[in-house]
């Protein structure tokens, strides 16, 4: 599963990577550069068809995975910031910070993820950095709960108690003692939140607040093809939609196979 | 502790997280970078024109008095004046939760009843090739774009097949006060009671299988005749209900629910209707929403039905069906409710991308062309909204769960 997972992944990050030179035309010359016929279905001149514009769909199919990628992997990234030390340092201290941290992280976490997205990312505006940091802002609290969990167990095993009978110092137990065992757990979340990350990256690029024009991108082809729906138009969607689902799919395997493999309690 | 007392218990802490929640919407909005009003205005607006708005709509004052104002509107359930026409928001946004209430409901159904089915049906089956489709099947719902399956969905049967409406809660003309327009075309009317006299002949005649199965009638020939004569004394009632009324009238809006204001009335063919334009939508929700459910079923089952009592009940005798549902389903069935309570939230965030996906007049769509607008008094509004729902549900669901098992009192 996890092959699998990683596998589609890695040939889509690949074929991303070396679009420019594969990609048959420009992704984004607009109607007075190409002259294309516009709306066209497949054939074998367009292998998936023109858009509005008479670009082709397979170019911009080639190319457009950057953007969400790229957003994808800076939100992971501003959770794994925000959330791990916040976690770490809250629960490992106790007490007040403690409790408020999990009374923020709460109210977050039972906050609809996407509505609060759209909103950040109402308010910052377009932008590949200020999308991450929207999306990271609704996944932070599941990273905060798995460490948290993770070291409330740990705080109370005996080499932890050991360490801090040695004369240990606060700073030394929490990142030689206590993080090294948080990190699997937190990869799991990372995978399954790439999935998530992805999916609400196109959402938010559905409602309109997606990175732009400039940039091909397949959350931004699904936008502009849900307009020519009606006339049954179907090629424009299908490609990058399918797209999607599949880096979604490939991160969604990946995590599920590392969690199986982290507490394997279903083997029999 | 009693149930009484985790009762107030948990509405005492329901409380903090509620006015922290509103909190965290008014510092997104009002107090980060980023002036409301100068984007609304898409730095176009002349200076007099925002500080015109911003007294009119209060945004001139201290922050503080500000978020006090807010508070206290939304005590009273004031949700503030809208930028793009100055109304109020919180009629709005109560006129357009109904929809999105309706779309909620079905959803859940459909992704309990597949995601619960399908569960319980791959851990009976484990490690078989239905188990692994099935698994695949949940893997897929979850990682797809719930838009992207609405676009498909339209696409097969909305614009290719024309079995339903495209885009619109109803047909344009079944908009509250329209159906008798539509009705009043006796060919249009014709057409679409031979349409739907189909499906429900269909169902009664699975639903005549499904008991003479039960009573071990012969399935053919006997079977067959009595089902195809069900079959069409239910195309028959159906054309008659459906000549009946024809002549009465617009939907009356009482609940707005379509699907209960067309019962109210007693109305069938409007509660036909209101459920066709209601399919697409709650089916693409439901799908996307049943993936979690399928995996959460399948583990909690596979864990259940290896649990003592299971196999003692089988050693009894009793019926595989009673054994898997009676008995293990029923043990399974926790973790599953405090995923729904989870999943709501993620159901309003699926709802506000098939809201636009449908054009459903909801709750989520006003949201998203309040966002096109730039009109951010009545994008905080929604959101707070939502919030608000969200955190009532759970409230709800956790007292519900306290009741189901006692031990979470302790």
């Amino acid at each position: 599963m996890t092959l699998i997972g990683l596998a589609i992944v890695a040939s889509i990050v690949v074929m991303t990577l070396i679009s420019p030179w594969i990609a048959p035309s420009d992704p984004t010359a607009a109607p007075p550069v190409i002259d294309n016929p516009l709306r066209a279905p497949p054939s074998w001149e367009f292998p998936m068809g023109t858009n509005k514009l008479g670009q082709d769909m397979l170019s911009r199919v080639l190319c457009g995975g950057g953007v969400m990628l790229q957003v994808a992997v800076f939100s992971v990234l501003f959770c794994f910031l925000i959330g791990v030390p916040i976690g770490l340092l809250a629960s490992y201290t106790g007490g007040v910070l403690d409790k408020t941290c999990s009374l923020v992280m709460d109210s977050f976490y039972a906050f609809p993820g996407l509505v609060l997205a759209i909103t950040i990312a109402a308010m910052m505006g377009r932008g590949v950095v200020n999308m991450a940091l929207s999306i990271a802002v609704v996944y932070v609290p599941s990273y905060y709960r798995v460490v948290r969990s993770q070291v409330l167990t740990i705080k109370e095993l005996p080499y932890t108690e050991a360490a801090k009978a040695t004369g240990a110092k606060g700073r030394t137990i929490l990142l030689r003692y206590i993080l090294p065992n948080v990190v699997p757990s937190i990869v799991v979340v990372a995978t399954v939140n790439f999935a998530d990350a992805i999916l609400t990256a196109a959402g938010l690029t559905f409602v309109g607040l997606g990175v732009g024009i400039d940039v091909p991108d397949w959350g931004w082809d699904l936008t502009k093809g849900f307009e020519l729906l009606p006339s049954g138009i179907w090629w424009v969607i299908t490609f990058p939609g399918i797209m999607i689902v599949l880096v979604a799919l490939g991160f969604t395997l990946i995590g599920e196979g590392l969690s199986e493999l982290l507490n394997p309690r279903l083997e029999q | 502790m009693g149930l009484r007392s985790y009762i107030i218990a948990r509405v005492l802490l329901t409380i903090p997280m509620i006015l922290l929640l509103l909190s965290i919407v008014f510092i997104v909005i009002r107090v980060m970078p980023g002036d409301p009003v100068a984007l609304h205005f898409e730095r176009r607006g002349s200076e007099e024109a925002m500080e015109e708005m911003r007294r009119s709509l209060g945004l001139d004052k201290p922050l503080y008095i500000q978020y006090f104002e807010y508070l206290g509107g939304l005590f009273r359930g004031d949700f503030g004046k809208s930028m793009q026409d100055y109304s109020p928001v919180g009629e709005q946004i109560f006129s357009a939760f109904p929809a999105t209430l309706e779309l909620a409901i079905f959803s859940v159904l459909i992704a309990i009843v597949v995601g619960i089915l399908l569960g319980v049906r791959a851990s009976r089956l484990y490690n078989s090739l239905q188990d692994h489709s099935i698994r695949a099947f949940g893997i897929i719902a979850y990682a797809i774009p719930v838009f992207f399956l609405g676009m498909i969905l339209q696409l097969i049967f909305a614009v290719e097949l024309g079995w339903f409406p495209t885009g619109l809660r109803t047909r344009p003309t079944m908009e509250p006060y329209g159906l008798t327009l539509y009705l009043s075309e006796p060919a249009g009317g014709l057409v679409t009671v031979l349409l739907w006299s189909f499906p429900v002949g269909l169902i009664c005649w699975a639903l005549c299988f499904v008991l003479l199965k039960r009573k071990r009638v012969t399935l053919w020939p006997r079977g067959f005749l009595l089902s195809l004569l069900v079959f069409f004394a239910g195309l028959i009632l159906w054309t008659l209900a459906t000549w009946y009324f024809m002549s009465t009238g617009a939907l009356h809006v009482t609940t707005g629910l379509f699907t209960i204001d067309s019962l109210l009335e007693g109305n069938v063919v409007k509660f036909v209707e209101a459920l066709k334009g209601l399919c697409l939508p709650s089916l693409t929700l439901g799908i996307v929403l049943s993936g979690v459910f399928i995996r959460l079923t399948r583990s909690n089952m596979l864990e259940t039905l290896r649990v003592d009592y299971v196999t003692a009940a089988r050693a009894r005798g009793l019926k595989e069906r009673a054994v898997v549902y009676g008995y293990a389903l029923r043990n399974a069935f926790l973790p599953i409710l405090t995923m729904m309570g989870l999943q709501f939230a993620t159901l309003l965030g699926g709802a506000v991308l098939t809201e636009t996906t449908f054009s459903w007049p909801g709750l989520g769509r006003y949201l998203v062309a309040r966002i096109n607008y730039r009109d951010y008094t009545a994008i905080q509004g929604a959101v707070v909204y939502f919030g608000i729902i969200v955190a009532l549900v759970n409230l709800v669901v956790d007292i519900f769960y306290a009741y189901l098992d006692p031990r979470i009192r302790l």
